[in-house]
């Protein structure tokens, strides 16, 4: 297939297929890599912002007077200084910039300080005094259905229906479960911050920011700001992490109000409790599924009603539920189904974006359920999910045709053949008292101890769906046998900058390749998200770099009169197929620069109908674990033992990169499992740090074996790799759960798992 | 705000802070008054070990430390680890050079604390269990790698580092470092 022509190259180096090193590898150990919080300018000021302590109220009067009265306080915002647009969003705006009369959510920004000192300006913020008419929150999604609206747009972000084949259709075996997914922070570790400048002249604004999608920012920031774009510049600052929770706009626009009312540099460094406050949320989700199938286990029909909480803005809440929706029956053959889906809007944090967007949850349903489904059938459940498996010519609940890769039964087989991990002894020593649920505590009974194991199977979508064009752009520049590459695609951690260099020596077979800022002086790159940078931001700079090629080729074609059909780039040098030519591209065209901009598109996808059915997706993705728990039964106590995978990956680009992302991936996937969770009381966060919101640490996270990366090459996909960061988030989660459930015998309907759901059961 | 002037001895080498507010943490001074930016603000509050430097050789979180109250001790800091690591001759500790090698590193915002970690485990246990090795770097949170790469860098470390000192001992090193492991 096309995609997966090689280029001509021959010597070894660091291309694709290899453990290339990160070029930031070295700044990152030696701490010299500059990340949005390290930023610094001369006569840089601070901000901080006032939030809402009322998750719903009508702000009655905003008193400013105090805390301009603080020495050294040189700008204070709110809504009424916004200069363009009033609201931003990324899907649909419908958040304003400031709190706008009401608030809806804890939190919500009220004014932005800009001060001499970051205590002056918290000190600013806590002086400004605003009267509220505190309501009763809406907090229950279910009642948000019904509500009165709490925003001029409705409390219904998207309600969606897919009805697939025979609607009356009934099975033999019918099982029935109603499933809760807790709401999951992003928690990455590096909190939201940037560094705005201004121009000289006041009429445009330079922001350093930390981001998933530098062009969508650039787009919301210009326009509430009220400048055309050209006057907001962009450019990625060193990113600590985002998993979903860096594509909304956070602090952007009130940085660069603040810089242009002061005409000096505005640094703003969120703390922990804020960077809780300010991001969006995965979605809870209470999610009622019926699965049908026949005596010998084959699926006949899957029903599901869906409800995500979407918090008080949209973000990308409706396609979230899209994505819930169109993956809400696993990756098995489903002749009929009825989904329907509600993403509301509520007084609860805002959700949105979040490795697995939407998948995670419908995974944990449909697994629990084939889980269920395989006791009442008394079958094998890895013997129930291979019989149903998707393959390719099958047909999803969409109606969709899977016309790629999908090798469903190979993962399953992969992982299944896959040797358990040993049993070990559990002894009283204090090495395996640590070993133990409970770790360091102490606490658990070797009595008490029984262990469990669990499998699941968890898909997703690959880009953004539903007719969404998002495209990339990339640069490639040859000069004096230097390749460049710029692109405005976020490195958020996942490696892309080593990708960068992989496909620049892949091409070109250099040893060098230059990876110039990420900044919007380029087209975008889209979001770093939907596991799509590796496809399409590697795919435009792949289209790049094999423009210049051409151009490189025609060149020396026309210079030394040679047919270009016989020219070819190899080892960074420029050869004929006789062998006759052969010089470097260092060389062969000094002072001359070979540059080409490419924009490079995906397969077009459709809007679902008023039916859901459509193709609305580009490709697909699947994973299986297996978890390993040793759960003491009496005090609740949870260890994961080890996880085994195997991944649907179409191509290894970097193995190790690769490795590092399952690795991670899952140890988001065992959080969600077994400890991490938003608790909200009434709409008010009540663990916003890390303190009280717990994530795996070096303890809590088991040996990770990854059983099997099935290579498939994925047709259109550049070198047929498919994106890998979302899938081991997926089936993760729901593995885990299976297993406490193997170890308990208890229903455990709900996730994360909390102790007193074990030992109060 | 109450502003104090003081001097801190960070990596070796006296540095003066002039009419700072008293309720500055040792952290804040590191990042924003010092140009000493790899201790990193994860948290602020003593969870993440995000920000980890040593204090007379004892590891410990700067964001909990109020750098006034630091006047006298000896502060090194993650720009300094390399160029003390005895086992190394190179541009980076063996520490870190394995954290580059392994795959430990993604985002890279726990890195540097993690690198402090570590140092001061293989410098007080040379050869440490999986269980040790869990327990001394359960303080620092890394959200994006699962640890797995990190356990694997540490292995290479511990190995590169035993290499070297059956190699290396002797006066020599600890002379030419001026700073003998612990």
């Amino acid at each position: 297939m096309t995609s997966l022509e090689t280029p001509v190259v021959t010597s070894t180096g660091h291309r694709i297929g290899t453990s290339a090193p990160r070029p930031d590898g070295i700044p990152k150990v030696t701490g010299e890599f500059s990340y949005s919080s390290d930023l610094w300018a001369e006569g840089m000021l601070w901000a901080h912002i006032a939030r809402s302590p009322f998750p719903s109220a009508r702000i009655v009067s905003i008193n400013l007077a105090a805390a301009w009265q603080i020495p050294g306080v040189h700008a204070i915002i709110t809504q009424d200084d916004v200069p363009g647009k009033k609201i931003f969003g990324l899907e649909h705006p419908d958040q304003p910039v400031f709190a706008d009369g009401v608030t809806r959510f804890y939190g919500e920004a009220i004014a932005a300080i800009a001060a001499d000192h970051p205590e002056t300006a918290r000190r600013a913020a806590e002086a400004i005094k605003v009267t509220y008419q505190v309501f009763e929150p809406l907090v229950d999604p279910d009642e948000s259905i019904t509500a009165d609206p709490i925003h001029p747009d409705g409390n219904i972000f998207r309600h969606l229906v897919i009805r697939h084949g025979d609607q009356e259709v009934q099975g033999d075996v019918q099982v029935e479960g109603i499933y809760d997914v807790g709401m999951q922070d992003q928690a990455f570790l590096g909190p939201e911050s940037g560094l705005a400048i201004p121009d000289a002249d006041g009429q445009g604004v330079e922001l350093f920011v930390s981001t998933q999608w530098l062009h969508s920012d650039l787009w919301q920031t210009a326009a509430c700001l009220g400048l055309s774009e050209d006057k907001v510049r962009l450019s990625l600052a060193g990113v600590g992490g985002a998993f979903g929770g860096r594509e909304d706009v956070s602090m952007h626009i009130h940085l660069a109000m603040l810089a242009l009312s002061t005409g000096r540099p505005v640094k703003i460094v969120y703390s922990r409790l804020e960077s809780f406050l300010g991001h969006v949320h995965r979605h809870p989700a209470r999610m009622w599924y019926r699965h049908h199938a026949t005596p010998e286990g084959k699926l006949v029909r899957v029903e599901s009603r869906l409800l995500f909480d979407g918090g008080a803005y949209a973000s990308t809440s409706s396609a979230v539920l899209a994505n819930a929706a169109c993956f809400a029956a696993g990756p098995y053959v489903v002749p009929s189904a009825t989904i329907e889906g509600y993403a509301v809007r509520t007084n609860n944090p805002t959700c949105g974006a979040m490795r697995g967007f939407g998948a995670v949850q419908t995974c944990f349903g449909h697994e629990s359920q084939m889980d269920l489904l395989a006791a009442a059938l008394q079958m094998d459940p890895v013997e129930l999910r291979r019989i149903n498996a998707l393959a390719p010519g099958g047909q999803i609940i969409t109606g969709q045709i899977v016309t790629g890769t999908l090798p469903v039964r190979e993962v399953i087989d992969t992982l299944a053949a896959h040797p358990m991990p040993t049993l070990t002894p559990l002894s009283d020593t204090a090495n395996e008292m640590m070993a133990r649920p409970g770790g360091s505590g102490r606490t658990a009974d070797a009595h008490h101890v029984t262990r469990g194991v669990g499998f699941a199977l968890g898909w997703k979508n690959l880009m953004f769906s539903e007719g969404f064009d998002d495209y990339s752009t990339a640069k490639c520049t040859v000069l004096d046998g230097v390749v460049s590459i710029k692109c405005a695609c976020a490195e958020v951690g996942q490696g892309f900058v080593t990708l960068v260099q992989q496909i620049g020596r892949t091409e070109f077979g250099v040893a060098n390749v230059i990876v110039e800022p990420a900044d919007t002086q380029i087209g975008s790159a889209g979001s770093t998200s939907a596991s799509r940078q590796t496809w399409m931001s590697g795919g435009a700079i792949k289209a790049a770099c094999e423009s210049v090629r051409a151009l490189i080729i025609s060149h020396v074609a026309a210079k030394y009169v040679i047919a270009p059909e016989v020219l070819e780039v190899r080892d960074g040098c420029v050869v004929s197929l006789n062998g006759e030519f052969d010089m470097s591209l260092a060389e062969l065209a000094p002072g001359v620069k070979f540059q080409d901009t490419v924009e490079f598109h995906h397969a077009p996808t459709f809007r679902l109908d008023e039916n859901g059915q459509g193709d609305a997706h580009v490709s697909f993705a699947v994973a299986a674990h297996r978890a390993v728990v040793d759960v003491d039964t009496e005090l609740g106590l949870v260890r994961v033992v080890s996880i085994a995978t195997s991944q649907d990956v179409g191509r290894v680009l970097n193995p190790l990169q690769a490795i590092g992302q399952l690795e991670g991936g899952i140890a988001q996937g065992v959080g969600l499992a077994v400890m991490e969770e938003i608790i909200l009381d009434h709409g008010k966060v009540r663990n916003p740090t890390f303190t009280d919101y717990l994530i795996p640490t070096a303890l809590d996270m088991p040996v990770v074996e990854i059983a099997a990366l099935i290579e498939q090459p994925e047709p259109g996909a550049p070198y047929g790799a498919k994106g890998i960061g979302e899938a081991p988030t997926i089936s993760s989660s729901a593995a885990v759960a299976a297993a406490i459930r193997n170890a308990t015998g208890l229903q455990l309907p709900r996730i994360p798992i909390r102790p007193q759901d074990i030992s109060l059961a | 705000m109450e502003l104090v002037s003081y001097q801190l001895r960070v990596n070796g080498t006296e540095r003066q802070v002039e009419e700072a507010w008293l309720g500055e943490s040792l952290l804040h001074v590191l990042r924003e008054r010092l140009e000493l930016p790899g201790a990193k603000n994860a948290c602020e509050q003593g969870e993440c070990g995000s920000c980890s430097v040593l204090m007379n050789g004892d590891l410990v979180c700067a964001c909990l430390v109020l750098a006034a109250s630091a006047i006298d001790a000896d502060i090194t800091t993650v720009e300094a680890i390399a160029s003390n690591d005895p086992f190394s001759t190179g541009p980076l500790s063996i520490v870190q050079q394995a954290f580059v090698d392994a795959g430990a590193v993604q985002c890279g915002f726990c890195t540097p604390g993690l690198i402090m970690s570590v140092h001061d485990l293989l410098d007080r246990n040379p050869n440490p269990t999986d269980l040790e090795t869990r327990e001394a770097i359960s303080g620092n949170l890394c959200r994006c790698t699962g640890y797995g790469r990190i356990f694997a860098a540490i292995e290479q470390a511990v190995r590169v580092r035993s290499a070297a000192s059956l190699v290396d001992t002797g006066p020599t090193v600890t002379d030419q470092q001026g700073q003998a492991p612990r």
